[in-house]
């Protein structure tokens, strides 16, 4: 018996596993919705803004591993996708946006709510489709799932104009999938991890970078072997961080801009860097000819193009990260048999003495809440095991230094694209896809007013996510920018007026609370976590602290500025972390 | 160094745009681009003439095999190769000079395709010098208008990428 386009498409949604859809309906994707209506396994939340039903299907995405589902209509339902999908696929995270279309026949007639989607995220999905036929359909729906989560992940829109979801077709759907131009490599090539391997034994100061491929590919079991079986410490970029426990004793947190000072120096002194499913971001890599200067480079990476695209790289490893470190692993084992603790003991010494050094510190108030302090309370208070997402800006960099990430897909941020609003819509969706777990977004006041309408789905979802605002009323990152480098004038990034986040969470049916002494800061995160809502905390943090230590854009990552103390002011100590 | 890349792609919708977006997207150049269908028409070749250093050719190439609908890429400079490249150019000599353009297109083996009682429309086809060197000798004597189809090539027989 045939069935209507829109009836194969929530077969085949389901064939494939889905669970749940982010969306929002209009004029073209009424069929559907009709078929949804009556649908009992397959719930769609209704998200207040496009832009938040993609963040939210990437957050469900990176907390899970499984691809993440949205469905939006034409025209500009479709267009504010965009900025999710782009903060998608700069980070590599799988989704399958499907966006409504005008009818095939009124395609390029600038039809109302036409918008060329296919053309417009061209260049920010892993691939993209236009359905024009029913008896594609279900083909391309599992292609699309597939390419979406194979390979380097990312995101795929499939475009599906109103009569092909009208249209009757036999629902075959086929379980093969096979794209003859797509055959990404998993196995990394034998002789170069064997090469590796003998770099490794020979070297006497190594360093690991991991990066989002690690989480990606779920290997952070075979990269914890690898360091400790080897002795090697782990720097984790901002999208690696939790592949490896950032508490491991071996663990020297993030590198970069706003990474350690032990993370950069160990980059900087070591004789060999090992990259695995990181990219050299220039946040990483500060000045690119001054960076790791002393190091032979092994670089793993699932996509050839990443690897010497900005960095040389002595032995390229092209494949899956977990596969190629089971292979190295083995390697290591076999062929070396010296004491490894003996080998690296100089080298782990020298990063301890850089550890004691410079620290991550700040200058703890007991007058005004320090956001360093709040972050750190999070963790205190969550014992680390919480689902963090964050904004972009200084609460970004300030939750990636300040709590420690013991597992995988537990900080979820937008690394490549930088999305404010991001940080909001994200716990949204990994707190549905982890019903039992803290999920708590790290917020800055500016970002969270870019996709507050949330709230609204929160509630209505009754996924009680917590929202923590690290209120400085301004756009902090910014003011931070135009303080050290454009003598203070602060152009255009004082909020001024700030909304009342107390009555906006009331407002919307959620919990508001606020802090604004130091001492309160506990109470606060501790009454958020017994509400079983949705909760806004709203912290009056000292609006000129800063996120040291930095290395200026341009400079070599081991040239790096340090808060400055500001005298010897009475209640004012250093507070390391520990 | 400029080079000729050979792209076999997946006939499909879109393609074109794929493949000229990932120039533009990443600041690559585009010397010439000619696109048509192999004997499979599910199948088309694209010869791509651009421009780089060693890394920017590393990654162009990368890049293309990174594209979905890309089944094969080749850089035309690591192997022996033919190339060729018609031009059409109409040319508008005085009445002097029409017998010499007649005798250049002959040295050339060029063909009068058309002409009329002010001009001769010439096709020549050859590889770069060839052509580069037909379209000096018409200079001076007046080029009305010059279209390219851009520059084909294909591997030898036997010949195996270095
Ligand atoms: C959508 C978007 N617009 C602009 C920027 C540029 N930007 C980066 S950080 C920042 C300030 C963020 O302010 P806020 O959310 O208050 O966080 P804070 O830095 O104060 O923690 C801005 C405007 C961006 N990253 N994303």
């Amino acid at each position: 018996m045939k069935k209507t386009g829109a009836e194969i498409f929530i077969d085949c949604l389901k064939k494939l596993g889905v669970k749940h859809i982010f969306g929002y309906p209009g004029g073209v994707v009424l069929n559907i919705f009709d078929v949804l209506y009556d649908d009992k396994d397959l719930k769609l939340i209704l998200t207040r803004h496009e832009q938040g039903a993609v963040h939210a299907a990437d957050g469900y995405a990176r907390s899970t591993g499984k691809p993440g589902v949205v469905l939006v209509t034409s025209g500009p339902g479709a267009t504010n996708t965009v900025t999710g999908i782009a903060t998608a696929s700069m980070d590599s995270i799988p989704l399958v946006v499907f966006s409504g279309q005008v009818s095939t026949m009124l395609i390029g007639n600038d039809a109302f709510q036409e918008a060329d989607i296919v053309g417009i995220t061209r260049p920010c999905t892993k691939y993209n489709y236009l359905i024009k036929d029913v008896n594609d359909l279900s083909h391309i729906i599992r292609e699309a799932f597939h390419i979406a989560t194979t390979g380097r992940p990312g995101p795929v829109l499939v475009d599906l104009p109103k009569d092909v979801t009208s249209n009757k077709a036999s629902p075959l759907c086929s379980d093969e999938v096979k794209v003859r131009s797509y055959n990404p490599t998993y196995e990394g090539n034998k002789w170069m991890i064997r090469r590796a391997a003998l770099e490794i034994e020979k070297s006497k100061k190594p360093v690991i970078i991991a990066g989002g491929g690690v989480i990606l590919s779920d290997a952070s079991a075979e990269l914890k072997t690898l360091a400790e079986v080897a002795g090697i410490p782990v720097t984790m970029t901002l999208m690696g961080l939790g592949a490896f426990p950032g508490s491991n004793k071996l663990s020297l947190g993030m590198p970069g801009m706003h990474g350690t000072y032990y993370a950069n120096k160990a980059i900087q002194e070591s004789d060999l860097l090992i990259a695995i499913g990181m990219r050299f971001d220039d946040r990483v890599t500060g000045k690119i000819a001054a960076f790791a200067p002393h190091a032979k480079i092994v670089h793993i990476d699932i996509d050839p193009t990443s690897i010497r695209k900005n960095v040389r790289v002595d032995i390229p490893i092209v494949g899956d990260a977990g596969r190629i470190m089971r292979d190295l692993n083995k390697a290591i084992q076999k062929e070396t048999k010296k004491q490894w603790n003996e080998v690296r003991k100089a080298w782990l010494k020298q990063i301890n003495t850089w550890k004691k050094q410079y620290p991550l510190s700040y200058t703890y108030s007991d007058e005004v809440i320090k956001p360093q302090f709040v972050v750190e309370k999070i963790y205190e208070i969550t014992k680390g095991n919480a689902i963090i997402s964050t904004e972009v800006g200084q609460n970004q960099m300030w939750a990636a230094q300040f709590f420690k990430y013991d597992k995988p897909r537990s900080l979820l941020t937008s690394g490549g694209l930088g999305t404010m609003g991001y940080g909001f819509p994200a716990a949204i969706g990994a707190q549905l896809a982890n019903p039992n777990r803290t999920v708590i977004d790290i917020a800055g006041d500016g970002s969270i007013q870019m996709n507050i309408q949330e709230l609204a789905t929160a509630v209505i979802y009754k996924l009680p996510v917590k929202v923590a605002i690290l209120n400085n009323h301004f756009l902090g990152m910014v003011r931070q920018w135009q303080e050290l480098f454009f003598r203070e004038r602060y152009s255009y990034s004082n909020l001024d007026v700030v909304p009342d986040f107390v009555k906006v969470a009331e407002a919307y049916g959620a919990v508001g609370l606020r802090a604004t002494k130091p001492d309160e800061v506990e109470p606060v995160i501790k009454e958020s976590l017994k509400v079983k809502k949705p909760v806004f905390m709203d912290f009056v943090v000292d609006w000129k602290e800063k996120v040291y230590p930095m290395v200026p854009a341009g400079a070599a990552i081991d040239e790096m500025l340090f808060e400055e103390k500001e005298g010897k002011k009475e209640k004012k100590k250093l507070k390391a972390v520990k | 160094m400029r080079h000729t890349i050979s792209v076999l792609v997946e006939n499909k919708f879109g393609v074109l745009s794929r493949v000229s977006g990932l120039f533009s997207g990443r600041g690559y150049n585009i010397e010439s681009l000619s696109v048509g269908e192999t004997t499979d028409p599910q199948i088309s070749t694209m010869t791509v003439v651009t421009r780089g250093d060693d890394r920017i050719i590393e990654q162009i190439t990368k890049q293309l095999n990174k594209l979905i609908d890309v089944i094969k890429v080749v850089d035309l400079v690591e192997v022996d190769h033919v190339e060729r490249e018609m031009i059409l150019i109409k040319v508008a000599p005085k009445q002097e000079n029409k017998a010499e353009v007649l005798r250049l297109a002959e040295i050339f083996r060029g063909r009068i395709v058309d002409s009329s009682q002010r001009t001769y429309t010439v096709e020549i086809t050859g590889d770069e010098k060839k052509i580069e060197a037909f379209i000096e000798l018409m200079r001076p004597i007046g080029i009305k208008e010059l279209v390219r189809t851009g520059r084909v090539a294909m591997a030898r027989e036997g010949v195996k990428p270095k």
